[in-house]
């Protein structure tokens, strides 16, 4: 399977046919994108690489002529700013999944809800950075809705992105933080612990946009491809809300 | 011209470089003494290895092991427990355990070499003339490696100062604990803020410049023949 695998990736590098897409994608949606590529590429001979990251970055990136064909944001704030720049092919931006968030923690025993954020066992709230990351705005926005976010001020500690904050909650390093559902709901690889589900109506939504950046009928066919039942499911299938339009679907 | 939370950045970032080299100063003088001059090849060998390690990996595959290590759950961070404090991770004592090795090699080896130039002659002349070991040190050693002693202050502080990845993986961003300029500026960077971002930055090459030309001008001898 492996070595299949390599030997396929060699025969579509040489392989002056197969086209290659290139995607820049926000951390949060990298697992996800893996699956909806796999299944695209079982139906297409164009062969696709994934360059996860920090939105912030990427923006910085692809204004300064990264090689990227499309987007996929983890807000909707930089590709809006790409399209007034004229940076993307017209009428291209559309939103792709809406972002959930979730308190968790490794330890099973930790979080039974809300008031676990009360508790005076912990030390470390792991959360994104509010300024960098959409996460890590919502997640202000549920300490501030619920009045906690002068109290829990000082144990706040921030990833640069919703990936590194997950990484400071799975090393034991933050007791627990708040990381997208994303992460702790990828099928096959759940991980295990305790967590809680802020309601939907104490943080402003995280609407994921994607853009194209470069025409080409790969691209094309991919964001086609987002529209099918198979492709909705995959996303849906990572704890993600998924979008009631997407272009090419009717 | 910038902002208080970029002035404390950088006053963070200086009180870290200051730091973490005194403590490494105090490490490795007797460290790279009892590596110029032992006589036990195999076990010199193996410790110098470990000694440049730090030079290999990347910064934030450093920090991401050091973060494992001082978190509640690690080993250091156990053993601060241990000892009635808190795990290291996030603080600034954490960030000057991570710089330590951070910074360990540039710091090692200018000793090393400046101890191995040294030799054995007027270590023994000092000894005929009635020095004891601490006044060889101090009236021999110190004087004939000032050059060595130096440089390697000034990397190690130099080579704090530019300190990303370690603090990034490890630091959390906590303001007047973590956040040191480095940090800031990349946070600038993200947040599309280009203008804090040059600023600061401009700040922190130029009191850097400063600093450099200072230790070196006093490093250097006044004209070329006095050497």
């Amino acid at each position: 399977m492996k070595i299949g695998g390599i030997l396929l990736c060699l025969v579509i590098a040489f392989s002056a046919r197969a086209d290659v897409l290139r995607i820049a994608v926000a951390s949060n949606f990298e697992a996800t994108l893996e699956d909806l590529a796999d299944a695209f590429e079982q139906r297409h001979d164009i062969d696709v690489q994934r360059s996860p990251g920090s939105t912030g970055r990427h923006f910085a990136q692809i204004c300064h002529g990264a090689p990227f064909d499309l987007f996929f944001a983890a807000d909707m704030e930089r590709p809006r700013l790409l399209e007034e720049q004229g940076r993307i092919v017209e009428g291209t931006r559309f939103t792709y999944a809406l972002g959930k968030l979730v308190l968790w923690s490794p330890d099973p025993e930790r979080i039974t809800g809300k008031d676990s954020l009360n508790g005076a066992d912990y030390r470390h709230l792991a959360i994104a950075n509010p300024k960098l990351a959409p996460y890590g705005k919502a997640a202000l926005d549920v300490l501030e809705n619920f009045g906690l976010a002068d109290e829990l001020r000082s144990r706040l500690v921030m990833g640069s992105n919703i990936g590194q904050t997950a990484q400071f909650v799975h090393t034991g390093a933050a007791e627990m933080g708040f990381v997208a559902l994303s992460q702790i709901l990828r099928p096959g690889k759940e991980l295990s612990g305790s967590s809680w589900l802020p309601p939907d109506e104490s943080y402003s939504p995280i609407i994921q946009q994607a853009v194209v950046l470069k025409e080409s009928a790969a691209a094309r066919a991919f964001i086609a491809f987002l529209a099918t039942e198979e492709a909705l499911e995959i996303i849906a299938s990572y704890g993600y809300g998924v979008p009631d339009a997407v272009p090419g679907r009717s | 011209m910038l902002s208080p939370e970029d002035l404390e950045a950088l006053g963070l970032t200086f009180r870290l470089a200051g730091t973490v080299t005194l403590l490494l100063l105090m490490v490795c003088i007797p460290l790279a003494w009892w590596l110029a001059r032992t006589p036990r090849r195999t076990f010199r060998v193996v410790i110098e290895t470990l000694a440049t390690l730090p030079l290999v990996l990347p910064p934030t595959v450093l920090g991401f092991y050091l973060l494992l290590m001082m978190g509640p759950n690690g080993p250091l961070g156990r053993l601060f427990v241990a000892l009635g404090s808190d795990p290291p991770v996030f603080s600034f004592t954490g960030l000057v355990i991570g710089s330590l090795f951070y910074s360990l090699p540039f710091v090692l080896q200018p000793l090393q070499t400046a101890f191995k130039a040294v030799g054995n002659l007027p270590l023994e002349a000092a000894a005929t003339l009635g020095a004891g070991p601490v006044d060889r040190l101090f009236s021999v050693v110190f004087p004939l490696t000032r050059n060595g002693l130096l440089t390697a202050a000034v990397m190690g502080f130099a080579h704090t100062l530019g300190e990303f990845g370690v603090v990034l993986m490890l630091g959390g961003n906590i303001p007047g604990q973590t956040r040191v300029a480095s940090v800031a500026i990349f946070d600038h960077v993200e947040q599309l803020d280009y203008a804090n971002a040059h600023r600061l930055a401009a700040v922190l090459v130029l009191l850097s410049f400063v600093f450099l030309l200072t230790v070196h001008l006093i490093n250097s001898p006044r004209r070329s023949d006095a050497s």
